[in-house]
């Protein structure tokens, strides 16, 4: 994936941002703090912050921000201007998530407070064609971003530093 | 130069796929001035055009094109349309390979002598033995520069070798080495030593590992005598009224059909393609394909028992760095049955980058068990097992009612674990995770085993025709002038990853064709 997170429009920090993570404002997401913003062409905005709270659940990782995630999903969106069946596939599979979170929790599901209850939903899911496409996709599409290796620890390409023979490749000292 | 043959020159030797068989076999037939062209599905990368990045060295390098699964390995749940992990490129899959280069052990070509009647297994002896394949096994490695073989120097050992020898000599094994890897040390043959640049298995881009693209193909084609066609995908093999083989019809890139004439074919395609194509060459002659009048090509499908076992510890390893396969523990090789289990198995280090270890650590995984692995990715060392699977005549390569591009059937590849394979995961796995434990580990993961790396059987070998493919020269029992050059020969799978042994056998093959022609036999 050659996408990074310059396709997202970069918003100045709206003044009086809640705790809430995202927010939707005129046809797209956008996450206050982290300053960033994510139009949206075909798919709701709030489909699409719902997706991206998904996508969350589904590969948590504490130190990754939402905008990797927002990277990862936007083709959901591109995709959906032109392929009408992704896009009900997408609306369908998020509303029927949604409206599991209202049936439990009385809310959508982005505002089911714990991730555990959030996970409880997804576990009823995991075998629908949504969640199936969401999940294989994220786990290239997530884990693929060169700027979320370094969280990881991850150094990338190495032949062009001349390899690790003189950056390390023995220098484990703790044994 | 490379040569450059006419369509209609019945001359020469055609060999389908360039990986370790065809790529040596080509090369060898080529020097001993034998007119070859080696016709490959896919296309030449070169060294520099190697790509340090897992997803996209496997878009460049892997084999694609639609293949499906059956039966009850976890592969065909979770992989379905990938069965395999191999490459279509000059080369074959030795760009893809991590070098591991060992001999069979003796009792290894006889385990029906050896095992005994295993039920549920097709256990053979193969037609050859140790001692005869010795001196190719000398000449495979002083071609491929195995270290720990002809005077070269062991490997330096990396970060996830040396948590794996800390905790292999912690419960107490004692063969454990760098391993012979054919890797150079030190300069050799024209190639660099190995710089520890971590991408054994995107292809090497500083050449230090062996592989047929580099190592081998080209001296065959100074020569003048050698031919490689990239992007010649062969559909089918033809023969005359007396059923002798007489050429090859392959597509271009374009899809456009040529016919090239042979005077003798070897089929090297790995061991999922290799029967395919000679499934698909079925004619009225041979109706249920060539070389098939045991019924057994296809069968006996073999992926080596595998699997890994990744660990975590409190402090950093950094695994990546350095050769994948960077060492190895031999002493589980050996046959054991008190173990619970016949034939034995390997141990040797391996590490993914980040995006594959996501993909194959636990696929189709998800929530915080699965994430918090990877939180711990730099503090993780990790292994693969490799062990000898029983051959089943049930685990085979047929053909799909699915077609590729050129409207030829795919390969379906069926395959359920034996309770032998199953028993001894089992033990590998409680081995590795001891063994890891032993050195302070904090969590450990065994690993399900990847789509298959290492693919076997499928043409097998044997002294009476009834029961197999090919006889010990992997000359069909059917067809003098054609040949199987890959690991699909193999009768049995051994505990050792393939590659020398594929290698020693298409040297000795090449002398043998060499030899047949000279005599006007074939
Ligand atoms: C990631 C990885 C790591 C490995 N590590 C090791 C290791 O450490 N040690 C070891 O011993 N082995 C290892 N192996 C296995 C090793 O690569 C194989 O055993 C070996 O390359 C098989 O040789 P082959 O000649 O049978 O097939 P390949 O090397 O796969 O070559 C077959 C070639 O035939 C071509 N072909 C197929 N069908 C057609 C057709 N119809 N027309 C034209 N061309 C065709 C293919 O495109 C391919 O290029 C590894 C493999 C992988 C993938
Ligand atoms: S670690 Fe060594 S053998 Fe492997 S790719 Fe890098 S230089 Fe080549």
């Amino acid at each position: 994936m050659k996408d990074n997170d310059v396709s997202l429009s970069r918003r100045s920090l709206l003044k009086g941002a809640t705790a809430a993570a995202f927010m939707i404002s005129a046809g797209a997401v956008i996450n206050p703090l982290e300053a960033w913003g994510l139009e949206v062409k075909a798919l709701k905005p709030e489909t699409m912050q719902t997706l991206i709270q998904m996508a969350r659940d589904i590969y948590p990782h504490d130190r990754i921000a939402d905008r990797f995630y927002a990277v990862a999903l936007k083709e959901y969106d591109t995709k959906s201007t032109s392929d009408a069946a992704l896009k009900s596939l997408v609306e369908e599979g998020i509303a029927k998530l949604d409206q599991l979170a209202k049936e439990k929790h009385g809310t959508r599901y982005v505002d089911v407070g714990w991730e555990s209850q959030r996970v409880a939903i997804l576990r009823e899911i995991e075998k629908e064609p949504l969640f199936q496409k969401v999940r294989s996709g994220l786990v290239v599409s997530l884990y693929n971003q060169k700027e979320v290796w370094p969280v990881f620890g991850y150094q990338g390409e190495s032949a062009v530093y001349g390899g690790y023979l003189h950056r390390g490749f023995d220098d484990i000292d703790w044994l | 130069m490379a040569a450059k043959f006419d369509l209609n020159d019945d001359s020469v030797v055609v060999i389908v796929g360039s990986g370790a068989g065809g790529g040596t076999l080509g090369t060898e037939l080529a020097l001993k001035g034998i007119k070859t062209v080696i016709l490959e599905a896919g296309a030449r990368h070169e060294i520099e055009d190697f790509i340090n990045d897992e997803w996209d060295s496997f878009a460049q390098l892997a084999w694609a094109d639609m293949r499906t699964t059956s039966g009850s390995w976890r592969v065909a749940r979770d992989f379905a349309n990938l069965p395999a992990w191999i490459v279509k490129a000059v080369g074959g899959s030795t760009t893809h390979w991590a070098g591991a280069s060992l001999r069979f052990q003796e009792h290894e070509f006889r385990t029906r002598s050896v095992y005994g009647d295993i039920k549920g297994a097709n256990l053979l002896d193969w037609p050859i033995t140790l001692k005869e394949l010795e001196p190719y096994y000398e000449k495979a490695e002083f071609r491929m520069g195995v270290t720990r073989t002809n005077g070269i120097a062991g490997l330096p050992g990396n970060n996830n070798y040396k948590v794996f020898e800390k905790g292999a000599k912690a419960i107490g094994y004692q063969d454990v080495s760098t391993g012979r890897m054919a890797i150079n040390s030190d300069e050799r043959d024209g190639r660099p030593g190995c710089q520890q640049s971590g991408f054994c298995f995107q292809g090497c881009k500083f050449g230090a590992k062996w592989s047929t693209l580099y190592a081998e193909i080209p001296k065959g084609e100074a020569t003048g005598n050698l031919e490689v066609r990239p992007n010649a995908h062969v559909l089918r093999i033809e023969h005359d009224a007396s059923g002798k083989v007489t050429g090859v019809v392959y597509a271009d890139k374009e899809g456009n059909q040529h016919r090239q004439k042979a005077r003798v074919v070897a089929v090297a395609g790995n061991s999922i393609e290799s029967p395919r194509l000679l499934l698909n060459s079925a004619s009225s002659i041979y109706p249920d394909g060539l070389a098939n009048s045991s019924g057994q090509v296809g069968r006996n499908y073999m992926r080596h028992m595998t699997g890994s076992v990744y660990a975590v510890f409190d402090r950093p390893v950094r695994m990546w760095r350095g050769t994948t396969m960077a060492g190895i523990v031999r002493d589980e090789a050996d046959h054991k049955p008190d173990r619970g289990f016949v034939g034995g198995y390997e141990l040797e280090t391996l590490s993914l980058g980040l995006p594959f270890m996501a993909a194959f650590l636990d696929p189709g995984a998800w929530g915080r068990e699965f994430t918090s692995a990877l939180d711990s990715y730099e503090n993780m060392a990790g292994l693969w097992i490799v062990g000898e699977d029983m051959p089943q005549e049930s685990n085979r390569v047929t053909l799909s009612s699915e077609k590729d591009q050129f409207g030829m059937r795919v390969a379906n590849v069926h395959f359920d674990d034996h309770p032998n394979d199953i028993a001894m995961r089992a033990h590998a796995y409680r081995q590795g995770s001891a063994m890891y434990e032993a050195v302070g580990a904090t969590r450990t993961f065994p690993t399900t085993p990847y789509p298959s790396t290492h693919n076997l059987g499928t043409n097998r070998m044997s002294e009476t025709p009834r029961d197999g493919v090919v006889n010990k020269w992997g000359q069909s029992h059917d067809i003098p002038n054609l040949f199987v050059s890959d690991g699909s020969q193999f009768t049995t799978g051994g505990a050792e990853n393939p590659t020398l042994t594929i290698v020693a056998l298409a040297i000795r093959q090449a002398e043998y064709i060499a030899g047949q022609m000279g005599q006007k036999v074939i």
